[in-house]
């Protein structure tokens, strides 16, 4: 029997947020790379909210761009309203959010792989990998063979299967194995990661309801518009070609009638009829959970956001339900603006099949199977930022694993980035995992106004940032340093004019002499307005002024937290060899060798991080780690 | 590699003659510097040459703590190749807690257990054929040292600091919900109502380290508690106990209870006995209420004295007394040995651990560990008598007790101390990084700079429980904040 084949460097399986990252990565680091879709239609396909960015996860797409990736250039150039959120709190939490247009935003990624170089796009449904031993315990990835038959060989594989692995979509009673959007699952491949000794679990997550726009009433919601200067995602973008004129969200509330409605029905939801296996995520809790576990809360926001302007499909942000049609439709119809509504998508659950993602390396390659990488949902996460940042590593690293290059990693120090990846790899995760500012230790140092001056050098290291884009950045650093040492040496004497213009900004009078820097210190103050006192001042761009600004007022936090960083990285830089006999490590507890010999962890800081793993394990290993490099 | 300069006790714990401290690392002699006078009341520590011992005072400002003799190491020539000076002060734990405590806050930090030899291995000073040898010591202390930890943090203390780290974490929780999720929590007003919060759980952190201070958490003693059937011995006992070791005793009238409480020591150990036995005497017919009077005590006692008359056969009253005992730290003793025994001790055995065993299979492990000679030590049986032998019988209390509670090896080298001055170590700086969040409040910070201190204080507070941070605020922003699309 004869049959396709087909020789590649790399191939990427999936094209949503992590596989167009993954495969435009490897693309542009010059390697041959395929990337199979279900659906060549459903490209970066956004099929639950209509937005990208917000907490978090904005500073993911800030990183994506800085390494080189697509997500943040291509939703500058598809938003319809975007806001700074957080913008009262510190610039550290700052955090962008912008409204897409799904429909345009799917159709000019699609436009960027087809014209990228060394990309295929293949409509195909991957069923099998192929791989070879290694030895008893490795295998590697040779390929991958698609429904037809045809066979693509590969010296480099990346998942990024999302959330259509043997996918389940429940709508009240009704279920259909479909993916999301209806589209078509993936049926074959979890037997084949199986067969390969991939440990996968069930996870299930949900999208709410979309609504006709002409049957709502917007005149009893409040208004949401979006900021008046938009500041773009891409550091690349030219920040006057973002204001657009901006569409609007609406505000409204569920409420006791609403509540009632839900309560009533509560045996008829799968979730809480049982009828659901999967683990579901506490953040993204259905209105039928909130109304359970917040009982006291007399009403729950409900955000109403367009889908695109070319449709008047609305997104029901806050509304997500698993209930059945007949009851969704009731509870809507309770809430002020929506009482005539009429609902072009129900709201669904979908279960999916994901891999535990213990068994990756910080570089999202699997320990046991060489050239096999993994990223996004397929590793137990949730959000499209979240996938996208994944994809984007794991299709760096399999590119520079087929280049014979160091494996990048990302600490918690460096990015959001590396938070994620490291607690998807070190921690044990039961829900779909989503980005949040509080798991971030260093979050201080992870802003997403400096994810350029953090995560540049690696973009470039890689080949996905130009010689000229990283001068850029250095040049930026450059000129930062010296600006904020000029404020601490440009003094200002308690002179009358001096008193005067501090009177007028509704600042105390100086006691002594002060520098520039310590003046920019007071909340009252900036760098703008001490202009008047600073007669050296030369222009500098808007970028530049703005980390003066917050290195300056925030010094004495941010170097806290830099010595944080130095005793972390004091564990991190300590590597466990990948052949370590944790067996001939005598005095470790039980549990704790067990824990150690299943992670295979890459450094003594990855190791200490292992639930099981305690202090007195750690002095032990590094006690063995000493005596074993004095031997040899 | 880690040039942090650490101290700690290097003597065995308890009253000994001569006491050492020992502080190592890079910054050793400008740690002591400032708290070491000469005779002339000079500053002198720095002009010293290495390997030279020097007779003067450790001072705290311009109170004298100690006299002392002071050696001086230069690197690399000392135990753990580094900086070391080593304060040769007068025993007892008081004293040396004192100067460690100065030492510390001097800028250096405690020594994990067995940190000063894990420095001697890993500089290159011990011998590679050690190495075995340095993990178990360093696998044993730590493990014992956070046993002892645990036992010597009272009941008390510690719940009032998981209360403590209840309060933050909603806190956190509650600031990094809004941050998450701007659209749905507002911080609104927030600052305002946190101040006064943050000042109560930072006062409430240094009353704790006052009572930390005075030395409160060693010296509060264990807690003690004696039970028995009326006459099975339990007042003479207590006697015996008070009149026979010529220890110190003091009557402290409870604050809170209507009872007395008799303390004394035994070695370093002071016990307070609560004195149940005045009640049932009074009240003998009611024996009940007794047994419900022993209860209340005995639910926060630290060790229970179960006095048996073996004189008498077992009965229901017994019965109730050995539910009491579940989960406790017991000794039992067998009174009235010397006279017509009418129980065994096999058969007492088995009537406690039916008693401790009936309700939940939970126990198992101690009817397999019996008679307790293994490290959970909750149980055991000491035979004694009124007669003359009585004396080997307490003496047996004695070693048992002091085994039980200052964990036999451990009272020999200085992990008790250390472990409470660990503690106050954690509570000092949950108290500072409260005051950074104080100051951060009052200086208008933003409030996510507010949830960085509050973590610290969360940790440094954690690690005197020993509790690990892991998720607890990830679980607690979904558990009581509503999130989310």
């Amino acid at each position: 029997m004869s049959q396709i084949r087909e020789q590649v460097d790399i191939c990427v399986v999936g094209a949503g947020h992590a596989g167009c990252e993954a495969a435009l990565a490897c693309a542009r680091m010059g390697l041959e790379t395929v990337i199979f879709t279900v659906s060549v239609d459903s490209i970066a396909l956004m099929p639950c909210n209509p937005n990208i960015g917000g907490s978090s996860k904005g500073h993911l797409v800030r990183e994506v761009d800085a390494l080189g990736g697509e997500m943040g250039k291509n939703i500058d150039k598809t938003f319809i309203q975007s806001k700074m959120l957080n913008r009262s709190k510190g610039p550290a939490v700052h955090s962008l959010r912008a409204q897409a247009d799904k429909a345009e935003y799917t159709r000019s990624m699609r436009n960027i792989l087809e014209n990228q170089e060394h990309l295929t796009i293949k409509q195909a449904e991957v069923v099998a990998l192929l791989s070879e031993e290694v030895s008893n315990e490795k295998k590697h990835v040779t390929g991958v063979q698609i429904l037809t038959g045809a066979i693509y060989e590969a010296k480099a594989v990346v998942l990024c299967t999302g959330t259509y692995l043997n996918a389940r979509c429940l709508c009240g009673e009704a279920i259909t194995y479909t993916g999301p959007n209806g589209l078509q699952p993936a049926n074959h491949l979890t037997d084949s990661l199986e067969k390969l000794g991939i440990r996968m679990r069930r996870f299930k997550t949900g999208t709410p309801a979309r609504m006709d726009g002409r049957t709502l009433d917007y005149s009893k919601m409040e208004e949401q518009k979006g900021d008046e200067r938009v500041v773009p995602f891409s550091f690349s973008t030219n920040a006057e070609d973002v204001q657009i004129d901006q569409v609007s969200c609406y505000l409204t509330y569920t409420n006791e009638k609403t509540h009632e409605i839900i309560r009533g029905n509560l045996d008829r939801s799968p979730i809480y009829a049982g009828v659901i296996e999967g683990t579901g995520p506490r953040y993204c809790p259905s209105i039928e959970d909130k109304v359970v576990k917040f009982a006291d809360k007399e009403r729950h926001q409900v955000f109403i956001e367009p889908e695109g302007l070319h449709t008047n499909e609305m997104y029901v942000g806050g509304m997500s339900s698993s209930l059945p049609e007949d009851v969704q439709l009731a509870m809507y119809r309770t809430v002020p603006g929506l009482e005539h509504c009429k609902i072009v998508r129900n709201a669904y659950a979908i279960e999916y099949d994901c891999i535990d993602p213990q068994q990756l390396y910080p570089t999202l390659q699997f320990k046991n199977i060489e050239g096999l990488f993994s990223g996004g949902q397929l590793n137990g996460s949730s959000g499209y930022e979240e996938a996208a940042a994944q994809g984007l590593l794991a299709g760096i690293n399999a590119a520079n694993y087929v280049r014979g290059k160091e494996q990048l990693i990302i600490d918690r120090s460096e990015g959001y980035l590396g938070v994620l990846v490291d607690d998807l790899v070190t921690k044990e995760n039961f829900e779909p995992y989503r980005m949040m500012t509080s798991r971030a230790e260093y979050r201080l140092l992870l802003r997403q106004d400096n994810a350029d001056l953090r995560l540049r050098k690696y973009g470039f290291q890689v080949g996905l940032i130009t010689k000229e884009q990283y001068d850029s950045v250095l040049l930026k650093q450059k000129r930062i340093q010296e600006e904020i040492e000029r404020l601490k040496h440009a003094m200002v004497g308690a002179n009358k004019t001096v008193q005067d213009f501090l009177e007028a900004q509704g600042s105390a009078p100086l006691k002594t002499a002060a520098s520039l820097a310590e003046l920019i210190c007071r909340p009252e103050l900036t760098y703008e307005t001490l202009a008047p006192l600073d007669q050296e001042r030369k222009p500098l761009p808007d970028d530049v002024i703005e980390q003066v600004e917050i290195e300056i007022k925030y010094e004495g936090y941010i170097a806290r937290q830099v010595r944080q960083v130095e005793q972390f990285h004091k564990m991190e830089k300590k590597k466990l060899p990948e052949n370590m006999d944790y067996d001939d490590v005598g005095s470790l507890r039980l549990e704790a060798r067990q824990k150690l010999k299943q992670f295979k962890p890459i450094n003594v800081g990855q190791a200490s991080r292992i639930s099981g793993v305690s202090p007195s394990d750690i002095s032990v290993l590094l006690v063995y780690l000493e005596h074993k490099l004095k031997k040899f | 590699m880690e040039n942090e300069t650490i101290a700690a006790i290097a003597t065995p714990a308890g009253n000994g003659g001569i006491g050492i401290i020992r502080v190592s690392g890079e910054h050793a002699f400008s740690v002591v510097h400032p708290i070491y006078c000469n005779r002339k009341k000079e500053h002198t520590l720095l002009n010293y040459q290495t390997h030279t011992i020097h007779y003067g005072f450790i001072c705290d400002g311009d109170d004298v703590v100690d006299e002392v003799m002071v050696s001086v190491m230069k690197a690399p020539h000392t135990y753990t190749t580094e900086h070391t000076v080593e304060i040769n002060c007068h025993g007892g734990m008081f004293l040396m807690n004192r100067i460690l405590s100065l030492v510390l806050a001097n800028g250096a930090r405690l020594a994990e257990p067995g940190e000063f030899t894990k420095r001697a291995f890993l500089n290159g000073r011990i011998d590679l054929s050690e190495a075995e040898a340095v993990m178990d010591i360093l696998r044993s202390k730590n493990d014992l040292a956070l046993k002892a930890s645990m036992a010597q943090l009272k009941g008390s203390v510690s719940s009032k600091i998981k209360e403590l780290r209840a309060d933050i974490l909603y806190e956190i929780a509650f600031i990094e919900s809004a941050l998450d999720d701007p659209e749905h929590i507002s911080l609104d007003g927030y600052q305002e109502q946190l101040l006064p919060k943050i000042k109560h759980l930072s006062d409430e952190c240094m009353s704790l380290i006052h009572s930390a201070d005075q030395g409160k958490i060693i010296k509060e003693g264990i807690r003690t508690v004696i039970v028995g059937k009326p006459n099975a011995g339990k007042s003479s006992l207590l006697n015996l106990l008070l009149g026979e070791e010529k220890a110190i005793v003091t009557d402290i009238a409870g604050t809170t209870r209507d009872t007395l409480e008799e303390s004394l020591m035994i070695g370093e150990i002071q016990l307070n006995i609560m004195d149940t036995a005045g009640i049932r005497d009074t009240q003998d017919k009611v024996e009940k209420i007794g047994v419900e009077r022993a209860k209340s005590y005995a639910a926060d006692a630290d060790l229970i004295i179960y006095v048996v008359d073996s004189s008498a056969p077992l009965d229901e009253n017994d019965e109730e007394i050995i539910h009491l005992l579940k989960n406790k730290k017991v000794i039992v003793l067998m009174n009235k040995s010397d006279l017509t025994s009418v129980i065994t001790e096999d058969e007492l055995k088995r009537a406690i651990l039916t008693g401790l065993s009936d309700e939940n299979g939970e126990k198992k492990n101690q009817i397999e560990s019996y008679p307790a000679k293994d490290e959970k030590n909750e149980f055991v049986i000491i035979k004694t008598s009124t007669g003359s032998s009585s004396k080997t019988g307490m003496q047996d209390l004695e070693k048992q007790i002091h085994f039980m509670f200052m964990n036999g090896e451990i009272s020999e080298n200085s992990e008790v101390m250390i472990t409470n001055i660990r503690h106050k170590e954690g509570l000092i700086e949950a108290h500072e990084s409260l005051g950074q969040v104080m100051q951060s409040i009052i200086s208008q910070m933003p409030e996510d700079f507010y949830s960085i201190d509050l973590m610290s204080a969360y940790a440094s507070l954690g690690r005197i429980i020993g509790e690990e941070v892991e998720e607890d605020l990830v679980n607690e922003i979904f558990s009581k904040f509503c999130m989310g699309k």
